[in-house]
């Protein structure tokens, strides 16, 4: 045995990082093993031939601005202890929901939104306000019934079809994990963080929060271990008793938090734990076009544009490689900034199937990447100006990176369809956090890392 | 400590778990939650720092004691009165 903690956590990214620093705040010792070289998760980050790119989620959700007391975002901040400034979130210019011959903007303004929906459907005025009403009335933390069906609760309050899926269209691109639906739960959280609260995002991208947390838990005394991998959870009398890494040394800690996803680190429990929940099915290629000029240049302004080229929206595993059927396009220079980024970047978001990427050898998933970029963008520019001759650079990330930087089994964006929102295990010293216990995005992770800390591991040392 | 040190230290600790939030104005005798959008996670955070900068355990029946500066003082100081200022 080469090291104790009080607390091991497996997974550096948003929720792994947030539980890390909460506890190392509170005098545990605390190491974080991250698998892979980086640390980030589904929200990483490279650099490519000069060039800075991000990986995950376009913008942060729950935007609230500086002052402001209430919502998740002043939670995060007082819980990890940092200065508003430290982000600086730049609220965002405006988003669309785009369906054929019907679009709703929305911004951080809600009652924006609201004017929207009258303008488009007008018949649908007081169903939507009870539906507002019905969300709010939601209490996040009361998980009873929280996986009932989110489209057979919207649907009974509204009766247009189209609207209810112009609603889902963004809330189940920004984190539904189950096909088709979502738990009712999650859509109330989405709901209130992408329609009520908003977007925003640091002029230095998602690197900066992941980059803000490190160093605080580094500065607590908490240690980070990158290419360090677990390969097997040993366990006595219904407790981890030590841990295995992949190069074979053991580490022993009072409790282990996971953010690996449910089945990963099921899979990890030495006493053959298995679980009959399915994977999640989910997952994505996103294209990323380096443009020669700020979007706005090209009449484009929007921050997301989430579109969908028919009536029903078909939020599923697709049998091709991709469907180019509905997406998300987002400009990370669409947020308001003091100074906006040098060069202008569009990114184009859109299901894909794991599987089929996966069956590929390493020709032809190059050449998908390149046919799929030409069509994604084919199929996205139907929504934006036409931007293709303004292209410098070029990148595409497919569901095989998301299994990299995530570790999540399909690549699935969102993990498993069946969330544990309890956080607990078969084993008493064994927690877990992050997408599978439930809360999805920057925010919902972090708050996801930070509430499952305090709830079981903030305990004093008996 | 005394009353006066033991309501400096309480103000340190809200500084800290809410660096952009104003104290100046804050009424003693006026719960904390009416004033400064503290939620159950702040109050653990509350009992966290106390323990973490005086050593002083407070168990989870008590936490209610902590509602606003008059009562958290009147409950921590026959707990803190030998915790030496720093």
């Amino acid at each position: 045995m080469d090291a104790h903690y009080d607390t091991v956590i497996i997974g550096a990214g948003l929720s792994g990082l947030a539980a890390g620093v909460r506890l190392a705040y509170y005098d545990q010792r605390v190491c974080i093993l991250e698998r892979h070289t980086t640390i980030g998760g589904l929200n990483s980050f490279y650099r490519l031939d000069g060039r800075n790119y991000d990986v995950g989620l376009h913008a942060i959700t729950n935007y609230s601005p500086k002052g402001a007391k209430k919502g998740p975002l002043a939670k995060i901040l007082r819980q990890l202890r940092i200065g508003w400034d430290e982000w600086s979130l730049a609220p965002q210019v405006g988003s669309r929901i785009a369906f054929p011959g019907v679009s709703l903007d929305f911004n951080n303004d809600f009652d924006f939104f609201r004017s929207e929906i009258h303008r488009e459907f007008p018949g649908q005025k007081d169903n939507f306000e009870r539906l507002v009403g019905q969300i709010a009335d939601y209490d996040n933390l009361d998980f009873t019934h929280a996986d009932r069906s989110a489209r057979e609760v919207v649907s009974a309050a509204i009766s247009d079809p189209l609207l209810v899926e112009m609603l889902f269209c963004p809330l189940m691109f920004y984190g539904s994990a189950r096909e088709g639906d979502m738990d009712f739960a999650q859509f109330c959280v989405m709901f209130r963080s992408i329609f009520m609260e908003g977007l925003g995002r640091p002029a230095a991208g998602v690197r900066l929060i992941l980059k803000t947390l490190v160093r605080k838990f580094k500065e607590l005394g908490g240690e980070l271990r990158l290419r360090s991998g677990v390969s097997r959870l040993e366990i006595a009398d219904d407790a981890i008793s030590h841990l295995v890494l992949d190069d074979g040394s053991k580490l022993t800690a009072r409790n282990v938090l996971s953010s690996a996803g449910w089945r990963e680190t099921m899979r990890l429990c030495a006493d053959g734990s298995h679980d009959d929940c399915h994977p999640g099915r989910l997952s994505f290629v996103e294209s990323i076009s380096v443009l020669d000029c700020q979007p706005r240049r090209l009449g484009y302004d929007r921050t997301a544009v989430f579109f969908n080229d028919s009536h029903i929206f078909h939020w599923q595993r697709p049998d091709d490689l991709v469907d180019p059927r509905c997406g998300v396009i987002c400009s990370p220079n669409n947020f308001v900034y003091d100074a906006p980024p040098d060069e202008g970047m569009m990114r184009v978001t859109m299901l894909a199937n794991f599987d089929r990427w996966q069956a590929l050898d390493e020709r032809d998933y190059r050449l998908a990447k390149l046919h799929w970029y030409d069509r994604m963008i084919a199929s996205a520019t139907r929504w934006t100006p036409d931007f293709r001759s303004h292209v410098v650079a070029t990148d595409m990330f497919t569901p095989l990176t998301i299994r990299r930087f995530t570790g999540h089994e399909n690549g699935a964006v969102y993990g498993a369809p069946q969330k544990r929102y309890d956080g607990t295990t078969h084993l008493k010293n064994l927690f877990v956090c992050g997408t599978d216990q439930g809360f999805v995005g920057i925010v919902g992770s972090t708050i996801s890392g930070i509430s499952i800390a305090n709830r079981y591991l903030l305990k004093p040392t008996p | 400590m005394n009353q006066d040190d033991i309501r400096e230290a309480i103000l340190d600790i809200f500084s800290g778990i809410a660096p952009d939030d104003d104290l100046s104005d804050l009424k003693d005798d006026v719960p904390f939650r009416e004033q400064l959008e503290l939620d159950s996670m702040d109050f653990l955070d509350i009992v966290m720092e106390l323990r973490k900068r005086y050593r002083i355990q407070i168990p989870e029946d008590d936490y209610l004691e902590l509602r606003s500066m008059n009562s958290t003082v009147a409950y921590l100081e026959p707990l803190m009165k030998d915790v030496q200022k720093v």
